[in-house]
């Protein structure tokens, strides 16, 4: 086109364009919802839009000036076009501002809770032993709660006239069948079975003829212990006990040993923890001493082992035993062991 | 068992305060439970030094002492005439407190200003029977020098504390004043003393007394020593004996009964006296006793004997039963004139069943259940004529009469020192280990490591080379030995298929909203009532309790329904809307009766709901269980049972057997638990869902091909069980049904009388390929046909 003026109706015709433009731009630009703006595409670049009809008048211009006006059209269309869609985001991104506006909620109005019920605080106390023995390399072991009396004494070391046999104590079945009053009887039954190492820890429910109160009742539970391998020592007893406690407790708390005597283990030992509830300083749950009694224990007797076929010369043991209720109820400020066996389900849900 | 203190001073040196006496004992193995105050309240009562003595300027009959007490020099008014400068004595400060509250007060006397006052014995509640004459009167000059200041109480030994211990069955030993000194003694490494036994006059010869003394139960009776006072005088036992009777929790009676008690309390020995006067024949005979054989013991009660209770007898009848209690008829009264005095060892087992059987206890008893050993009695009575002899109370009759069929034999250890090491977890030398047991009386050659221990009799507990490792220990201090971690063969935690199914089986549960409960495995037989179970029902075969602490205990288990239903009954009557619960636990089947084998304790999870709650909320829940346990070929066919609703009852079958049972409790079973509210509940075994169960995943492809879903519904008859419509579509339709969902059935407007609308959503799927609908039309077409067929169903 260089060199050549334009004709003065093609120069009419630009100033149409422009004036089209001016307006189609202006228009797009204040329309506010998705309506205005799809009249102003039909008013504009609709079949019958300005745009479209000033397209169609081109035919009108001489032939050397069509490819330029052509180019200002297409020009013309493109720049409402990206202006249409520019808008429309601007539209559409408002209308979703005010609808986030509209959808506020009152996020103080309680939650919708799904049910789910819970174990019982004695499971949890005891899922939580036996993972902390588990990572000592103890399996977990049962027995059977109806017994020999065999096994509940005889196979632990405590003779025919022994008051444990007493029935103020033990609940009889036969003369030679008891509920166990401990989880000791386990002890011989895995020693009989299993050969050296042994690493076991025993859980379960015991029998004694005890009236029911807040600190007793005739059934409750045990976690035993037993460890025996060749160079067990007391010191090991002392060592592993107090990783448990630490583990259950906390690394604040602190055991002691003293002795102690049961038939089944010797040397025996009574294991004290740092009251719980207190820290040591004395409270009413610790009588005023800063320490609770946690577990009875001791190295396996010789002769517990030599009737189970372990040499005692070559291998030694130890055992503990503690109450499962006694430490839940420990672990979670319990006040009353009924609490325990009523499972009334506000109780429950604490857990 | 009560310890006062100070007698335990008597035969231990002990420089420590109570506290760290106790702490020491109970860290060493004699535990201590309590420690009393027994002392009388003195407060701000110290040693004075008196400087000067001066007359009273306005008064002739009292006199000005000027008294150091250690941070200042008091001035005090005094009317006692024994005190004289350089003299010690005790000073209540102004503020102190005498025994019986009298408090003291600064004061004017006479014009002139008294800061305290000067104590007598008496003031300070001291014991007047053991002092000597010039202490009793007057101001109470202490004998030697004091640092003034000193608290009185330490230096008058006013400080009365008693020791509670708790004793193991192990030590009976310990079971006396000598036997804790010789603990203490061997604890805190100081010597121990035992009392001196020294008898001044003697008088004619016991065999003139006593005609013979028999035991002709050696098995019972170990050992009986016999010695006769004559002369007795029946007073009251001295204040001293009677004030360590009380602290050690014994009444004082008279100083014949007194001075047994005291010996028993100080050696561990029980001793009885009797009036020689009324034991018939002069003569003792130890000899079980008659069937049916009665005597009144000191308590006044007729008591009737067997041939189990072993007497001490008159040439004719019982004076005593054995260990347990004297007669009343040979009792020591104010007109006892002789006394035969016994010193013996029963047997403990036979004692214990003879005071159980007839309610009687006493500190003799105890100690003889515990074991008195048989080399004390001698001693004891020895000790027991010297007091009585020393007090005043008779004249000792030369000789004794023992015997002592088999007497006592000490035992020998023989044990390396590296073994007791090895055990503890200790490093110490053999000669370290025999200073310890030389300490508590054992008699030790150490050579080459190896320790030959002759054992004293005393110690009943000790005979293998462990026992020697726990005294080690104990000595050693348990506190002592560190705390290490175990060598030796590493072993893996592992839990077991059982364990990992349950906690399975609970995280379950618990995820479908259940609580799980614990509750007691015995219950009453009452309850198979309550569960409406028929006379001849299997389950009411049950493990008896020989000696239940009630009916209501009495039975083991054979059903969880009774202790579900039970707490459903706990929470509904507080007014709790619903709950839903499950517990695992045995029940316990007899394998026959009476029992000759362990019953079969068969785990058993049961399931209890009420609230917003059906039939088929509980089934449900069976049914993911089921599914989450990989348990494929599971079903549930109506059922049964007396306990529960007659129509809404099904069994859950697994493959072909009945695992459980679940439904609505029966209306009158709920009554009976006074629910009053629907209930649904179940039993499941365990046992038979563990080998059901699947504990591998396999996955299994997406599928390839779209699915096609037609709903429909058909009028069948109102009888007509879905899950048999069910059954006939999937049979029908074949592997190509992947899936089948019950959405609706209905009864009402626009379904005939006696029909109901079931309607189905059926997802069909192949595995080689699309899908078209004219496929699905040909299978709802073929299903739809077979509904006819079988039941009549027309498409709604």
């Amino acid at each position: 086109m260089g060199g050549m003026s334009p004709t003065k109706g093609a120069v009419e015709m630009q100033e149409n364009l422009k004036a089209i433009l001016q307006n189609a731009l202006q228009e797009v630009s204040k329309s506010t919802d998705m309506n205005q703006l799809e009249v102003c595409r039909v008013k504009y670049l609709g079949k019958k839009g300005e745009l479209t009809v000033f397209l169609r008048s081109m035919g009108d211009l001489p032939p050397e000036d069509r490819p330029l006006m052509g180019k200002l059209v297409n020009e013309a269309k493109d720049r409402i076009e990206g202006l249409l869609s520019q808008q429309k985001e601007v539209i559409l991104r408002a209308q979703r501002e005010e609808r986030l506006k509209e959808e506020e909620i009152d996020i103080t109005i309680p939650g919708k809770r799904l049910l789910r019920g819970k174990k019982h605080p004695l499971t949890k106390t005891l899922d939580e032993i036996k993972r902390i023995f588990m990572g000592l390399g103890f399996s977990v072991v049962e027995g059977p709660e109806v017994e020999w009396a065999y096994y509940n004494f005889t196979a632990l070391n405590i003779p025919e006239n022994h008051p444990a046999r007493d029935v103020q104590d033990t609940f009889y079945i036969t003369d030679d069948i008891v509920l166990r009053t401990h989880t000791s009887p386990d002890e011989p039954r895995t020693m009989e079975k299993t050969k050296p190492p042994i690493r076991v820890i025993i859980p379960g429910r015991v029998y004694r003829s005890d009236d029911v109160d807040a600190t007793h009742s005739p059934v409750f539970h045990q976690v035993e212990g037993l460890v025996v391998d060749e160079g067990i020592t007391l010191g090991d007893l002392k060592g592993t006990f107090d990783l448990f406690v630490k583990q259950l407790f906390g690394e604040h708390i602190e055991t002691k040993f003293r002795p102690s005597h049961f038939p089944f283990t010797e040397p025996s030992a009574e294991i004290d923890a740092t009251c719980f509830v207190c820290g040591g300083k004395g409270c009413r749950v610790c009588k005023d001493t800063g320490w609770i009694e946690l577990s009875g224990a001791g190295m396996t007797h010789p002769k517990v082992l030599e009737r189970c076929g372990i040499d005692p010369q070559r291998y030694s043991g130890f055992a503990f035993g503690m109450g499962l209720d006694r430490l839940t109820n420990m672990k979670y400020g319990i006040d009353d062991m009924r609490l325990l066996f009523e499972n009334d389900i506000r109780f429950l849900r604490q857990f | 068992m009560l310890v006062p203190v100070n007698w335990l001073k008597d035969y231990v040196d002990i420089d420590m305060d109570v506290k760290t006496l106790a702490d020491t004992l109970t860290m060493s193995g004699t535990k201590v439970e309590l420690i009393l105050d027994a002392s009388q309240e003195i407060s701000n009562v110290v040693v004075g030094k008196v400087i000067e003595m001066k007359p009273h300027p306005n008064a002739d009959r009292l006199l000005i002492a000027m008294v150091d007490v250690g941070d200042r020099v008091l001035q005090i008014i005094t009317g006692a005439q024994n005190v004289k400068a350089g003299h010690y004595v005790p000073i209540a400060l102004d503020g102190a407190v005498l025994p019986g509250g009298m408090e003291i007060k600064t004061s004017k006397m006479r014009g002139e200003e008294s800061q305290g006052m000067m104590c007598s014995a008496l003031e300070l509640a001291m014991d007047l029977n053991s002092l000597s004459e010039d202490k009793k009167e007057g101001i109470y000059i202490l004998d030697g020098e004091h640092a003034p200041g000193t608290d009185i109480t330490k230096v008058l030994n006013l400080e009365e504390k008693v020791i509670e211990f708790e004793i193991t069955t192990n030590r009976p030993d310990c079971l006396s004043i000598i036997g804790i000194a010789r603990e203490a003694g061997a604890v805190l490494k100081v010597p121990y003393r035992k009392p001196v036994i020294e008898i001044r006059k003697t008088k004619g010869n016991i065999n003139d007394y006593v005609k013979g003394i028999t035991i002709e139960e050696p098995e019972l009776c170990y050992r009986y020593v016999a010695r006769v006072i004559d002369n007795i005088k029946i007073e009251p036992s001295p204040q001293w004996m009677q004030k360590r009777l009380i602290q050690a929790g014994m009444r004082p009676i008279n100083n014949i009964v007194d001075i047994t008690n005291y010996v028993m309390l100080e050696t561990g020995q029980p001793l009885h006296a009797f009036d020689l006067d009324k034991v018939g024949g002069r003569e003792i005979i130890v000899r079980r006793a008659k069937d049916r054989e009665e005597m009144v013991t000191l308590d006044g009660k007729k008591r009737i004997l067997g041939a189990e209770d072993l007497v001490i007898a008159d040439e004719q009848v019982p004076v005593g039963i054995a260990g347990a209690m004297g007669g009343e008829f040979s009792e020591i009264t104010r007109g006892t004139r002789t006394v035969l005095l016994e010193s013996a060892s029963f047997n403990g087992y036979n004692v214990r069943m003879t005071c159980k059987r007839l309610g009687l206890w006493s500190e003799a008893s105890f100690r003889f259940v515990r074991g008195v050993y048989p080399g004390l009695a001698e001693t004891a009575a020895n000790r027991a004529v010297m007091l009585m002899e020393q007090l005043g109370a008779g004249e000792v009759v030369e000789g004794v009469i023992d015997i002592y069929p088999e007497p006592v034999k000490t035992k020998h250890v023989e044990v390396s020192s590296d073994r007791i090491n090895r055990l503890i977890g200790i490093d110490i030398t053999a000669e370290e280990m025999k200073d310890m047991l030389e300490r508590l009386e054992m008699a030790v050659k150490a050579d080459n490591g190896m320790l030959s221990i002759t054992v004293p009799a005393f110690r009943q507990d000790i005979e293998v080379d462990y026992d020697i490792a726990e005294e080690i220990a104990r000595l050693y201090g348990y506190n002592n030995v560190p705390k290490t971690i175990m060598e030796g063969s590493w072993v893996q935690g592992k839990k077991t298929l059982k364990e990992k199914l349950e906690d399975q089986i609970k995280d379950v549960l618990c995820g479908l909203g259940l609580y799980e409960i614990q509750t007691y495995s015995f219950e009453s037989p009452g309850v198979f009532d309550k569960l409406r179970l028929p006379e001849e029902h299997h389950l009411r075969r049950t493990v008896e309790i020989k000696n239940p602490l009630g009916e209501e205990y009495s039975i083991m288990r054979t059903t969880l329904l009774s202790s579900m239903l039970n707490v459903l009954s706990i929470n509904y009557n507080r007014g709790i809307k619903g709950a839903g619960l499950y517990e695992i636990a045995p029940r316990f089947i007899p394998r026959e009766i009476p029992l000759k084998q362990l019953p079969d304790e068969k785990l058993t999870i049961s399931l209890g709901i009420y609230g917003d709650e059906d039939f088929y909320s509980l089934k449900g829940r069976v049914e993911v269980l089921l599914d989450e346990l990989k348990i494929r070929d599971y079903s549930f066919r109506r059922a049964q049972h007396p306990s529960y609703h007659p129509g809404r009852t099904a069994e859950v079958v697994i493959g072909e057997e009945v695992a459980g049972i679940i439904g609505e409790a029966h209306p009158d079973v709920a009554k009976a638990y006074q629910i009053d509210t629907r209930v649904y509940m179940g039993e499941i075994d365990f046992s038979l869902l563990m080998e059901a169960s699947q504990s591998e995943i396999k996955y299994s492809p997406l599928p390839k091909y779209p699915a096609i879903t037609r709903d429909i519904a058909v009028l069948v008859d109102k009888e007509t069980e879905v899950g048999r419509i069910a059954e006939a579509i999937e049979e029908t339709g074949g592997e190509l049904v992947e899936k089948l969902e019950l959405f609706d059935v209905y009864t009402g407007k626009q379904i005939p009388d006696g029909k109901k609308s079931v309607a189905y959503s059926i997802t069909l799927r192949s595995k080689e390929r699309t899908l078209v609908d004219e496929d699905a039309n040909r299978i709802v077409k073929d299903i739809l046909d077979s509904l006819m067929d079988l039941f009549g169903a027309k498409l709604r």
